[in-house]
């Protein structure tokens, strides 16, 4: 029953859990996937005991590693961004995909991918390899932040306007991203489609130098505004009778967002659910304080992510699956679950 | 006796969306001072709750909290002087009541924090409910939590301290009411001031120093209980009929009765139009 006494998690024993999991993760991530790699061979890579084994140096540090490091990385940012946004809006359903981050990125991606040769022959020239990611990240961005200018008003941001702005930029964006692809011939088409459905298959060093630092700004930021969002609960009227500026907050958190989401959603395409799922599940644990929270979805996310990266790589040997899939097949039951468990009890 | 002026009202208008919500509003609260502010729905009580709560910016040299201008106050000084319950907080997340009392008192010490949640708990008959979800809770539990959160962000500070409390009872069964009102009391004669906006005219009467009556945006009528609730004003104010008895305790009771005039259809002893037509007499509701 709901009315019975609540007790949570003791955050140390919950960090630690999360922690042994990101662990597990990890390892079942570098040893995992068409060329085998044994615990015994990571022990002796670490102590420098090696056999000089090139393919499987160049496995590891070249492939895993990066693939690793990035899906930790995008799993805690759109883990955090969730709980930020959740908080903000005072809705546990909100989601990075709400505020037109991920919209604005798909409409920009797609366009760099049907009208690459064509069109916007002048942005892939100028922008290289690059072109994709850059161009999702600017469309990510900017989406959001005229969502935030048009629910902007008389110095004041209506979080219910943002909502709204943000459900209707939703929809222009997806009209955008439709019409492109009904323009699209069957190679961009399948492109945009992978792309849609999110991967960490092409995860390089270069992908974590340009993406990470965003992602880090948030991860690092993020916490500094779990006091606020805490009053954020009650309404905003009480976060500014509690003493908090509610306008640097709500801009705090949105530019977090845009960058974070947009900086992952840019190198790793669309991936779904984590945003959703993980504060939800972690509220449970840690219960609503965003000082735990918090940290618990940046460790939550990262090892989640890395779970599905993992079984995207291992369900169709040696092909692989989006991991944008993985993580909608497995979110979305659980989350049937959790919520008719928590009906039915 | 505390008799140091703590909020000054002068000549406060405020439009919203180009309609004058308040209307040329003074008046003044000094410490130790409860006063509880009555009018009908829509007169203007949790508009000028809202402004002094600073949800509403009002014009500089309006408002004068502690004797100084409010706009010139920190944010972080209000906090710490000022604490305000909103008519309605809703919370959408798994939250504890301990766990949202302690969002009144963000930054202070663990041990302080939890003697001081402790203190208001048991205050506010609300102990046995320390580790319960907020969300399951009944109205009226929640509302105790609530001013309890509210309370928390202004216990043991040093004055001036101001409570604005936008019907912190409306959700209570009347034993709760009459208790929290008499922590109301007791707080005042701590030094706090209250402004309290109460629908129930009894429970005003009962407890406050003195009533503001507020019709259509303005002060209709202010002073002790027994000046202000009057059958004229009742009245005037509400279009209430009531008989005012003053209470052997020294304060008026307030008995509200039925309309005289009946049903609002009732055109007196004209024939109505279809009566006419038809020649059948319907029954007038008297």
């Amino acid at each position: 029953m709901h009315t019975e006494d609540v007790r949570r998690l003791q955050a140390p024993i919950g960090y630690g859990a999360l922690l042994a999991l990101i662990a597990g993760a990890a390892v079942l991530a570098i040893s995992s996937g068409a060329y085998p790699v044994t615990v015994a061979d990571l022990a002796r890579m670490i102590t420098g005991n090696v056999a000089n084994d090139s393919t499987a140096q160049f496995v590891l540090w070249e492939v895993r590693l990066p693939r690793l490091l990035l899906g930790l990385l995008t799993g805690a940012v759109l883990a955090v961004s969730g709980a930020l946004l959740q908080g903000l809006f005072r809705n546990p359903l909100a989601d990075p995909g709400l505020i037109g981050v991920s919209s604005g990125a798909a409409l920009a991606a797609v366009a760099v991918i049907v009208l690459g040769g064509s069109g916007l022959a002048g942005w892939t020239a100028l922008t290289g390899r690059w072109a994709l990611p850059l161009a999702a990240f600017i469309g990510g961005t900017v989406t959001t932040l005229l969502a935030w200018r048009i629910a902007h008003r008389q110095g004041q941001t209506s979080v219910a306007l943002l909502l709204l702005a943000g459900i209707a930029i939703n929809a222009i964006a997806g009209a955008g991203t439709g019409l492109l692809t009904y323009h699209a011939d069957d190679n961009a088409l399948r492109s945009l489609t992978f792309w849609t459905m999110g991967s960490l298959a092409h995860a390089q060093w270069q992908d974590l130098w340009m993406a990470g630092p965003w992602m880090l700004v948030t991860l690092i930021i993020a916490p500094l505004l779990a006091r606020p969002l805490d009053a954020f609960l009650l309404g905003e009227p009480v976060a500014g009778h509690l003493g908090y500026s509610t306008a640097w907050v709500k801009r705090g958190a949105i530019l977090l967002v845009a960058l974070g989401v947009g900086a992952a959603v840019a190198v790793t395409g669309l991936i779904g659910f984590v945003g959703l799922v993980v504060p939800h599940l972690l509220r449970q644990l840690f219960g609503a304080g965003h000082r735990l929270l918090l940290p618990a979805c940046a460790l939550g996310g990262g090892a989640l992510l890395v779970i599905a990266d993992c079984l995207a790589r291992v369900i169709v040997a040696p092909a692989e699956l989006p991991i944008g899939l993985v993580m909608a097949l497995l979110g979305g039951p659980f989350f049937l679950a959790l919520l008719m468990r928590n009906r039915f009890s | 006796m505390h008799q140091k002026p703590l909020l000054n009202v002068n000549n406060l208008d405020l439009w919203l969306a180009k309609q004058q919500i308040l209307d040329d509003i003074s008046l003044s609260l000094t410490q130790g001072e409860l006063v509880a502010l009555l009018g009908p729905n829509g007169a203007g009580k949790s508009t000028l709750i809202r402004a002094l709560a600073g949800e509403v910016r009002v014009p500089a040299q309006t408002v004068r909290f502690d004797g100084k201008d409010m706009n010139q106050w920190s944010r972080a000084a209000l906090a710490r002087h000022r604490a305000v319950m909103p008519q309605k907080v809703d919370l959408q997340f798994p939250m504890t009541v301990e766990e949202v009392v302690a969002l009144g008192r963000p930054r202070e010490n663990p041990t302080q924090r939890r003697r001081i949640i402790r203190a208001l708990l048991a205050r506010l008959d609300i102990t046995h409910l320390e580790t319960r979800l907020v969300p399951t809770l009944s109205g009226g539990e929640q509302q105790r939590v609530q001013l309890a959160r509210v309370l928390a962000q202004v216990w043991d500070r040093p004055d001036p301290r101001l409570l604005l409390l936008d019907e912190c009872t409306s959700a209570l069964d009347p034993a709760h009411q009459q208790q929290v009102f008499q922590q109301l009391r007791q707080l005042a004669s701590e030094g706090f001031g209250l402004l309290v906006a109460v629908h129930d005219l009894n429970l005003a009467a009962q407890y406050a120093d003195r009533l503001v009556l507020m019709k259509a945006g303005k002060i209709f009528a202010e002073g002790p209980p027994a000046s202000v609730l009057t059958e004229q004003h009742l009245r005037e104010v509400y279009g209430l009929e009531s008989r005012v008895e003053l209470l052997p305790e020294g304060y008026p009771l307030v008995i509200p009765q039925r309309p005289r005039t009946g049903h609002p259809t009732d055109l007196g002893g004209q024939p109505l139009p279809w009566e006419r037509l038809t020649g059948v007499e319907y029954r007038r509701i008297v």
